[in-house]
């Protein structure tokens, strides 16, 4: 190491918080990726079972070539339009429960018992009902996304700002006008926060749903690759997951971020 | 331009936790003539705020009825505007779009009420902060705004609840200053509530000083005195004189609350 390269690294070491973190923690990925590939290689580890970085590569390559593109599109699409609905029906449900509290008393129940249940139980009947192409897995994540939206947006439309609500009416704005320009913008933080938990939620349905019963997706690979031993598919599928999910939450805290001076209730 | 009359108010409230009935303000009548600058002063707790949501057309009366140019008052209208206490701005609004919304609500297009606020954005002094949001402002600004989105609606009659109760003293003098040149400018009626005397004194043609709960008019005092007022006004012998007599009148109303043991509770 030259003295030039090593001040470099001192300085890195030393500026910020930022850089060491990230110095860190690709240490460690570094070791562990290497040790992953060294220890079956040596016979320490038997790679029928662990597989290694550089056989997952090599099965990515192969998946890639021969149709796992396809999974990634059913996925993607299953997950995308539950999401969609679920998110879309979820705010006009919420809105609706949160501001007339004679629909939440009537509706109370349902929501309280499918937002507590564990929605998988449900996939059989789902199945059953839609039988197993994507509809079933559109479903499935709708259910997943659609409670904790609902939940957070009633949150959100009762702590509407009184002081807001106030000079609304004070300038006589009807029930669809404050709907519109105040309930609605003010619930934005709160739809966030539902998202959070329903895109996680979502995330597991789309995959428990391919392995339980569908013809495509990447939950379906991993399901198959599992069946025929296939350890290093798996794991091309588990990586794309693990990644898929990452984005997720990345764009959701920007989402966090941007709406975060929008919330209202407790000023 | 049209004169506000209150005829005989009284307002009774249930308390919701007792269940007791509790009169906040008994048999008030008063006048506001039209282009007058009318402050309402009183103890904490003697209704004021209720009072002016009640001309505002947010609450309604128990019994008797404000008239607006001899026509009762049946809700919020478009004749009447409101100043409040907390800024009440919409956070995801730009100061622009925050001095529209009276005017969007009152079914204007955006482009009109633009061309309307940009007048209002100069008169109080905005002018280069149309794109800001609130809170990018400091809280004089903020109160700026809101006095611009009232104003704009061009109303009969303004109404004003202790607008400038959150500043700090130094930004409290420069708006009332303020706000007498853009009455001056204006000749808007209006009906100004606060708990100041001094604020009072320096602003209004008339003094209406309210008594304890159940609240109704103890006095009303003419203030003649040229305008514009400077803060040196405020050490003038005319203004000293004015500040006696209502100090002793709000004097009066706390030995009664202390001479009856019960400490005015805040609605």
């Amino acid at each position: 190491m030259t003295k030039d390269s090593r001040q470099y690294l001192k300085r890195l070491w030393n500026d910020n918080q930022y850089s060491r973190k990230l110095l860190l923690s690709s240490m460690t990925l570094a070791i562990f990726l290497v040790l992953w590939e060294i220890l079956p290689a040596a016979g320490w580890l038997d790679p029928f079972f662990t597989s290694s970085p550089s056989r997952i590569l090599q099965a990515a390559d192969w998946l890639f070539a021969h149709g796992l593109w396809n999974d990634i599109w059913v996925s993607l699409s299953e997950f995308a339009l539950g999401m969609l609905l679920g998110t879309t029906l979820g705010i006009l449900v919420g809105i609706l429960l949160g501001w007339y509290r004679t629909l939440d008393a009537m509706f109370e129940p349902f929501v309280t018992m499918l937002n507590a249940m564990p929605r998988v139980a449900l996939l059989p009947l789902i199945i059953l009902w839609l039988g197993i192409g994507m509809e079933s897995k559109v479903a499935a994540v709708f259910l997943g996304a659609f409670f904790p939206i609902v939940i957070n947006v009633m949150k959100g439309v009762r702590t509407v700002d009184e002081n807001l609500l106030k000079c609304a009416r004070s300038f006589n704005a009807n029930d669809r006008q404050v709907l519109s320009t105040l309930v609605l913008p003010s619930s934005v933080p709160f739809i966030v926060a539902g998202l959070h938990i329903g895109v996680g939620r979502g995330l597991v349905a789309v995959v428990i749903g391919e392995m339980l019963a569908s013809q495509a997706g990447v939950g379906h690979m991993i399901n198959m690759a599992s069946a025929t031993f296939q350890t290093d598919k798996v794991f091309v599928g588990i990586f794309l997951l693990a990644g898929f999910g990452y984005i997720l939450t990345e764009i959701l805290k920007q989402l966090e971020k941007i709406f975060e001076p929008w919330r209202t209730a407790d000023k | 331009m049209i004169n506000l009359e209150a005829r005989r108010i009284s307002i009774e409230f249930q308390m919701r936790r007792t269940g007791d009935r509790l009169m906040a303000i008994q048999d008030m009548s008063f006048i506001v003539e039209p282009g007058k600058f009318v402050c309402i002063v009183g103890t904490s707790g003697c209704g004021k705020t209720t009072l002016l949501n009640v001309v505002a057309g947010l609450q309604k009366p128990s019994s008797g009825e404000i008239l607006l140019g001899g026509i009762p008052v049946k809700g919020p209208g478009r004749d009447r505007a409101m100043v409040f206490q907390s800024a009440a701005l919409f956070p995801w609004r730009t100061v622009i779009r925050n001095i529209t919304y009276g005017l969007e609500m009152q079914g204007y297009s955006l482009k009109v009420a633009k061309i309307a606020a940009r007048d209002m954005i100069e008169l109080v002094g905005l002018s280069g902060f149309e794109e800001s949001f609130p809170r990018e402002l400091s809280g004089g600004m903020q109160q700026r705004v809101n006095l611009a989105r009232a104003l704009v609606t061009k109303p009969d009659l303004l109404l004003m609840d202790e607008p400038f109760a959150n500043l700090d003293g130094q930004m409290r003098e420069l708006m009332q200053t303020e706000i007498e040149r853009i009455w001056l400018q204006t000749g808007q009626t209006t009906l100004f509530v606060t708990h100041l005397i001094d604020e009072a004194i320096f602003l209004a043609d008339e003094i209406i000083v309210m008594t304890n709960r159940p609240g109704k008019v103890k006095a009303d005092i003419a203030v003649h005195l040229p305008r514009p007022r400077l803060h040196s006004f405020k050490k003038s012998a005319e203004f000293f004189a004015i500040e006696e007599k209502l100090r002793d009148l709000i004097q009066e109303e706390f030995a009664q609350i202390i001479h009856q043991g019960s400490p005015p509770e805040i609605l």
